[in-house]
């Protein structure tokens, strides 16, 4: 049997795509109301924000992206059967690697809708 | 119009109020009151009653919103009916896992998303200022009433209370502002909902389509009063409108009758002056809210209750009652027929 990471009992990777979720999200949110605030004013263009929400959303999205497959390969790793609720390391990692992998589809789905807005809102309001 | 407009407030009134001799329930219980009114005038103040271009796009998000939710519903109902009618030695792994990320995951998603983007596409026209040139009205939130400013293009600012009208067929440009705490105007009716937010200036654009007599409140917990804190909207004709409103910026007319004069000489002997502007007179406090034309509104105490001279010597003799908190100190230190005698000089300043 090879090493695995819960045998270090790490869940810090569970952690990391609602991470990413709400740094996009606060990232997202600061820049619209400081570029609106100290910048562009009532009415005037939201166009450099919505350029910056594209490349948050293409990075949070990649990393989302590589978060969920590491997920999904341990999920994948093991010969540890349903329901993967015994407490064996393998269990363990097979039933983590899910979660990040559902976790990760979730924060993917939510920084899509966060990245929604940008494609409505043209100006300040 | 005008009188159909009282017999509509006078409808509003609980009838714990409408009872003569009622000394119960001092303080109007506006939301109630509104759900018991007869005729369908609980409608005044309803989402579901639009009468606005902006109030018939909230209506119509709110109904795609129900038919959405509903569709989310009935799948996560299936899916519950369908795991406990399951029995284990028909249990398909693969068909299982196909219904509950099928109905679990995957339909919510693309219900809310379509949800999401029809709610976001109609955003933008909601918060979208007013064409130029509109009729401008700059709204105070104050504790708890509503100060409101008509800004025309020609002519002085007319400031007045707790009584909004509107042209019907005409966008309108709201500027909302506070200087205390923060207050949410809502007109359900018309418009969606916009908060007061002290050292901000927030907007809301408003065309109302139909005419009418519309309650608005405030959306936004501000105090001991907040439930108290609403206003009447008026709705109508352009003309009837720029009647009203000329008639509003002018000064109060003197009394012209005895018990009328005496009630003037009361409210400016006692000090009533410091706090309420009544133009015309020496009277020109700015606490609180301008009496200049107060007998020609619907209502008093921001709503609360009808335009009678019954509630205004209440009003005046024990206002703390009626309205907890408010600021409006109570005179029932003055003799009764002074307090009457300033009740009819109120509700004649027509």
């Amino acid at each position: 049997m090879s090493q695995t990471a819960e045998q270090h009992q790490s869940l810090w990777l569970l952690t990391a795509s609602p991470s990413i979720w709400a740094a996009h999200f606060v990232l997202c949110y600061a820049s619209a109301a400081i570029w609106c605030e100290k910048f562009a004013g009532l009415g005037g263009s939201l166009t450099a924000v919505r350029l910056a929400i594209v490349v948050y959303s293409v990075v949070a999205l990649t990393g989302i992206g590589i978060v969920g497959w590491i997920g999904c390969g341990r999920h994948r790793f093991g010969d540890a059967e349903l329901p993967h609720n015994a407490d064996t390391p393998e269990d363990r990692h097979r039933f983590l690697g899910f979660a990040t992998l559902l976790l990760s589809a979730l924060s993917g789905v939510a920084v899509l809708f966060v990245s929604l807005v940008a494609l409505f809102f043209g100006e300040c309001y | 119009m005008t009188h159909h407009l009282r017999e509509l407030c006078r409808g509003i009134e609980p009838p714990s109020q409408r009872d003569s001799g009622a000394k119960r329930a001092e303080v109007a219980l506006p939301g109630s009151a509104v759900a018991l009114l007869p005729d369908g005038h609980s409608r005044i103040q309803s989402a579901l009653n639009p009468a606005g271009v902006e109030a018939a796009g909230i209506e119509n998000l709110f109904w795609w919103m129900v038919a959405g939710t509903t569709v989310v519903w009935l799948g996560v109902m299936a899916l519950t009916w369908h795991s406990v009618r399951t029995h284990p030695e028909s249990f398909n792994r693969r068909r299982e896992a196909f219904i509950i990320v099928g109905c679990g995951a995957i339909l919510p998603t693309v219900v809310l998303s379509i949800l999401l983007v029809f709610g976001l596409s109609a955003l933008p026209g909601l918060v979208a200022p007013a064409p130029s040139g509109s009729l401008k009205v700059v709204v105070s939130g104050e504790m708890w009433w509503w100060r409101v400013r008509y800004e025309p293009a020609e002519g002085q600012p007319i400031i007045l209370a707790n009584e909004i009208h509107l042209p019907v067929g005409e966008p309108v440009q709201f500027l909302l502002e506070s200087d205390n705490v923060i207050h949410s105007f809502w007109i359900p009716s018309l418009a969606g909902k916009m908060d007061l937010i002290p050292g901000r200036t927030t907007r809301l654009a408003v065309t109302p389509t139909k005419t009418g007599l519309f309650r608005g409140v405030c959306a936004e917990y501000c105090g001991t009063s907040h439930a108290l804190m609403k206003f009447d909207v008026v709705v109508e004709e352009k003309e009837e409108f720029n009647r009203w409103l000329a008639h509003q910026a002018t000064p109060a007319a003197p009394p012209d009758n005895p018990l009328a004069q005496r009630g003037e000489k009361q409210f400016l002997a006692n000090g009533c002056g410091a706090c309420h502007t009544v133009r015309g007179t020496n009277a020109a406090g700015v606490v609180g809210p301008d009496l200049t034309h107060l007998g020609s509104r619907l209502s008093i105490a921001a709503a609360s209750w009808p335009n009678d001279s019954a509630h205004l010597r209440r009003w005046i003799a024990d206002s703390d009652k009626i309205k907890p908190g408010a600021y409006m100190p109570k005179f029932d230190m003055l003799r009764s027929d002074d307090v009457n005698a300033m009740a009819v000089y109120l509700k004649g300043l027509k």
